[in-house]
């Protein structure tokens, strides 16, 4: 095992509850900020740490913090984004119900450094058995005082609340979070204004993932020079990869940014291989937003160096030859996997994913999912592969919101890197049809 | 501020989007679907505006890196923007106008807002002559919302003005966007009548015939009326009208519209509904109609051939 | 028609609200609802949505708003147990097309359907956040990971026989 700075007591027994963490080395972080350290100096030890956000921007998270309104008045709050619905990713899941206290213990070190006086966590609706868990830990750490008035006779005081949503992967997008908490459709906001500047309720507001938030707790245990040794360049620290697919190890990693691609694919101490002895075919590494990659484009550089598990390297020449380290959902392909059909779910899964609020993310998505739905069943046209080309540029960039992006990203990198799987469905569409040849969107849609 | 559109330059005051510099310039003014400059909060949905920023201001003159919404986005000194000079923003706006219309029943030839579509004119200039589209268009259940106003859901494409009119205008909205997605429609939900003194305005706001007038529902074209502007004294609103005149029969009651089809300000429901005899009106002069306009045919075109008889006048060679 | 919610609901209710600022009281919507559908049979009606919103002191067409946009809200009756089963691409490629196949021929029933005896909906639904242990499937709170056929019956037939005889 590499360096393990969040997963590090994961399976220890009873690291659930309050006590069983702080056996571990928990909470011991409060007795160093509250009351020692400035918030700023908190900040800052996380902009020398060079955090980067691990929601899936990859966006400086100490910088972020350095934009929040501190000149009005109004209440400022911190949300965590616990809204995890990216296919492919379920990191965050793990922390949240197996070390609950690691994300609280977060919670209050940044909460602290943003001077927030009460705080959200918002996780997804489907999570409502980790909603009990983190609730449980609340109340936890309510009765031995790190939360709620004065903590640890320190002046500074904390509310903490989890909020759950209902059903939406808009809501991970951060306006959206903003407006399902504030009980309202998750409508993505119209940018300008800035959460930073007026978030909820119109007050200054930062939004952060939860293994940003958790991240906190080591880099103040370690300081933020310590943890930026570790990774290679811009890319600081370790990472959280889900790796699901046909490898033989799914599951949630902590790695050291800048491990080889290849070695976490191949070895026993993380994915194992593929499964059955198969080949490798391609690679979605970061979430099912970011674009896919074929084996020799995954494990390689286009100078021919490795590709290695950091923010540059995975997005080393751009969307031609590249993708994004994103979320760090790590899916795997096998040789016999069909990459129409998996795109075609990602459309379709956008396509149920669209607020509606944007004509080009509206109507582009649903037509997405049509015509590759026609073309995965045997009744696609060789006109067809340019239309999915023409309509995914027709979204990319110009929606209000990523999620538009999201939608077109793994389609025109499907298209691109293997376009001769689309044009053999539509070449031979007797070998690919299926029983079913109607468009339904009821399938998907509202079926309930 | 100096904003520097398509190579035209304005002084705006702070706080200008850069579609209101555009319309202060009057021309090159990038369409606008969902923006509504009476309406708090509405814009930036239908994307059919984006402009591109080659420069974001004196102080920052980086690009932006994405085209942006010029209705909601505020000019900042020196700014540089490209609407018709750049090739990413008619292609956008042409992919915006496909996207609006694959879905849209293009029932022109019954519908009562032909004429005076934004719609119309958004695919006129940046429309496909021919449809890629070869799926069912997308239909709704039919929902009745009240006497007065007449909804096609098939025909809307989610501007939000009518809710925005509903919360601004009126004391309680009881429609709204339900479901999500291309799912998403305006709907009462539960069988409902919108019915208060200001519902009327969703028919002017409406950039499309989502909501039209049942009153005047089938009843002529919109290029075969006249309109002519009226007032009356009204206690509700401003009484300030445009009358559609086919013969000597007012056919229907509407705001005053604008340059860029906006009312000037909302009349009531009485005004609009319940005043269609002449006797009630105090006529002022006839209406202004754009030259570009289906209106201007079979009309007097106002205005414009007026400025362009004295130019021609001032420019006769002696 | 009246609707009435339990006392512990209604506590429960008010512990939310709690949570937020006084004049912010809107922004419980979402737990709430999620607290009256359990008591409502799992779905919620028009009059439900109307309670809701007069104890939120919102009008009535934003619950309505909410609550269709939400795919966790369901507006007509469903069944007493409602099998989601992820259909998204991890989960896909893991085997998902069979796990519904299986269901629908085990329930007789298509996805989108209730069971006649109103004990099971099938739904397929997009990524529940368990890529790694897919196939998977949710059922109310409850996540059933690494399906297999033999998992499949062995679920059906410990919620299903407690209400008939049929599972």
């Amino acid at each position: 095992m590499g360096l393990q700075l969040l997963l590090e007591h994961i399976n220890k027994p009873e690291i659930e509850t309050i006590d069983g963490y702080i056996k571990h080395g928990g909470y011991r972080t409060l007795d160093k900020v509250l009351g020692k350290m400035s918030p700023d100096e908190v900040t800052e030890e996380v902009k020398t740490a060079g955090l980067r956000g691990r929601g899936g921007a990859g966006f400086p998270t100490g910088l972020k913090w350095t934009f929040l309104d501190k000149s009005t008045d109004k209440p400022r709050y911190l949300l965590c984004n616990a809204d995890e619905s990216e296919p492919g990713t379920f990191k965050d899941r793990l922390i949240m119900q197996k070390i609950p206290h690691l994300l609280i213990e977060g919670m209050i070190l940044s909460s602290y450094a943003l001077g927030c006086r009460t705080s959200y966590i918002y996780i997804r609706g489907e999570y409502m058995f980790i909603l009990r868990i983190l609730e449980k830990a609340i109340k936890e750490a309510y009765a031995k005082g790190f939360l709620g008035e004065n903590i640890k006779g320190s002046g500074y005081s904390l509310d903490l609340y989890v909020h759950p949503g209902a059903g939406a992967y808009i809501c991970g997008e951060e306006t959206a979070l903003i407006e399902s908490l504030e009980g309202k459709r998750g409508n993505p906001r119209i940018k300008p204004p800035f959460p930073a500047v007026s978030g909820l309720w119109g007050c200054p507001t930062i939004v952060n993932n939860v293994e940003s938030i958790c991240t906190v707790v080591p880099i103040v245990n370690m300081s933020g020079a310590e943890y930026a040794k570790i990774g290679i360049g811009r890319s600081t620290g370790t990472k959280l990869i889900s790796a699901s697919g046909n490898i033989n190890k799914p599951g949630v990693y902590e790695i050291e940014l800048g491990l080889p691609v290849e070695e976490f694919i191949y070895s026993d101490e993380y994915c194992g291989g593929i499964k059955g002895g198969l080949e490798l075919k391609a690679c979605v590494p970061g979430g099912s937003s970011v674009p896919i990659l074929p084996k020799h484009l995954l494990l390689k550089e286009s100078n021919g160096n490795p590709r290695l598990m950091t923010y540059e390297s995975l997005s080393e020449g751009g969307f031609e030859t590249g993708s994004m380290l994103g979320s760090g959902g790590f899916i795997v392909y096998d040789e016999k996997q069909c990459i129409v059909k998996n795109t075609w779910t990602f459309a379709r899964f956008y396509h149920h994913e669209s607020c509606g609020q944007c004509s080009p993310c509206r109507e582009g998505t649903i037509w997405l999912d049509k015509v590759l739905y026609n073309i995965e069943h045997g009744l696609g046209k060789e006109s067809d592969i340019d239309l999915l080309w023409d309509i995914q540029h027709g979204i990319e960039g110009n929606t209000i919101c990523p999620l538009g992006d999201a939608a077109a990203w793994p389609v025109a990198a499907a298209i691109r890197h293997f376009r001769h799987e689309f044009e053999y469905h539509v070449r031979y569409p007797h070998r690919v049809k299926d029983e079913d040849h109607v468009y339904q969107p009821e399938m998907n849609y509202r079926t309930a | 501020m100096k904003v520097t559109i398509d190579d035209i330059s304005i002084e705006v005051p702070p706080g200008t989007t850069i579609l209101e510099a555009a319309r202060m310039i009057g021309e090159n003014v990038p369409p606008t679907m969902c923006y509504y400059s009476k309406l708090e909060g509405s814009g930036g949905k239908c994307r059919s505006c984006l402009v591109q920023v080659t420069k974001g201001s004196e102080k920052d003159p980086r690009p932006m890196p994405k085209l942006v919404a010029s209705c909601r986005t505020t000019v900042m000194d020196g700014m540089e923007v490209r609407n018709t000079t750049s090739p990413d923003v008619i292609s956008a706006r042409k992919s915006v106008t496909e996207f609006l219309l694959i879905n849209h029943p293009i029932d022109c030839p019954i519908c009562d807002q032909a004429g005076e579509c934004d719609l119309q004119d958004l695919s006129y200039e940046h429309g496909l002559s021919k449809s890629r589209y070869d799926f069912k268009k997308r239909v709704f259940e039919k929902i009745d919302i009240g006497d007065y106003i007449q909804m096609h859901m098939t025909r809307c494409i989610m501007c939000y003005r009518c809710v925005m009119v509903a919360d601004q205008l009126t004391p309680e909205r009881v429609h709204g966007v339900l479901n999500r997605g291309e799912a998403a429609e305006i709907s009462t939900y539960i069988k409902k009548a919108i019915d208060n003194e200001f519902s009327g305005n969703m028919i002017d706001v409406c950039p499309v015939g989502a909501l039209t007038d049942k009153t005047f529902r089938f009843k002529s074209r919109v290029w075969f009326t006249k309109p002519v502007y009226a007032h009356r004294d009204c206690k509700t609103c401003s009484g300030k009208v445009t009358l559609w005149y086919q013969g000597a029969e007012v056919l229907r009651v509407t705001g005053r519209k604008d340059r860029w089809h906006e009312v000037e300000e909302f009349i009531c429901n009485d005004c609009r509904f319940h005043k269609k005899d002449t006797a009630d009106w105090v006529i002022e002069s006839a209406a202004p109609v754009s030259r570009h306009s289906v209106i201007s045919q079979n009309h007097n075109v106002y205005e414009v051939p007026v400025v362009r008889k004295k130019l021609q006048e001032n420019n006769k060679p002696e | 028609m009246d609707v009435h919610f339990s006392q512990e609901a209604l506590k429960e209710i008010n512990r939310i609200i709690a949570q937020y600022p006084k004049e912010r009281k809107n922004s419980a919507l979402l737990p709430v609802l999620h607290v009256v559908q359990k008591e409502t049979e799992g779905w919620l009606s028009p009059e439900t949505m109307d309670k809701v919103a007069s104890i939120l002191e919102i009008k009535p067409i934003e619950v309505y708003e909410v609550v269709t946009f939400y795919t966790m809200y369901f507006t007509k009756p469903v069944g007493k147990y409602v099998i989601e089963v992820c259909q998204t691409g991890p989960c896909m490629i893991c085997g998902s097309d069979h796990i519904i196949k299986y269901l629908e021929d085990k329930l007789g029933i298509k996805v989108g359907e209730t069971t006649p005896d109103n004990i099971f909906t099938l739904r397929a639904v997009e990524c529940l956040g368990a890529c790694g242990y897919a196939p998977m499937l949710q059922i109310g709170e409850q996540y059933y990971e690494h399906l297999t056929e033999e998992k499949l019956d062995q679920i059906i037939h410990e919620l299903g026989s407690k209400h008939s005889d049929k599972y």
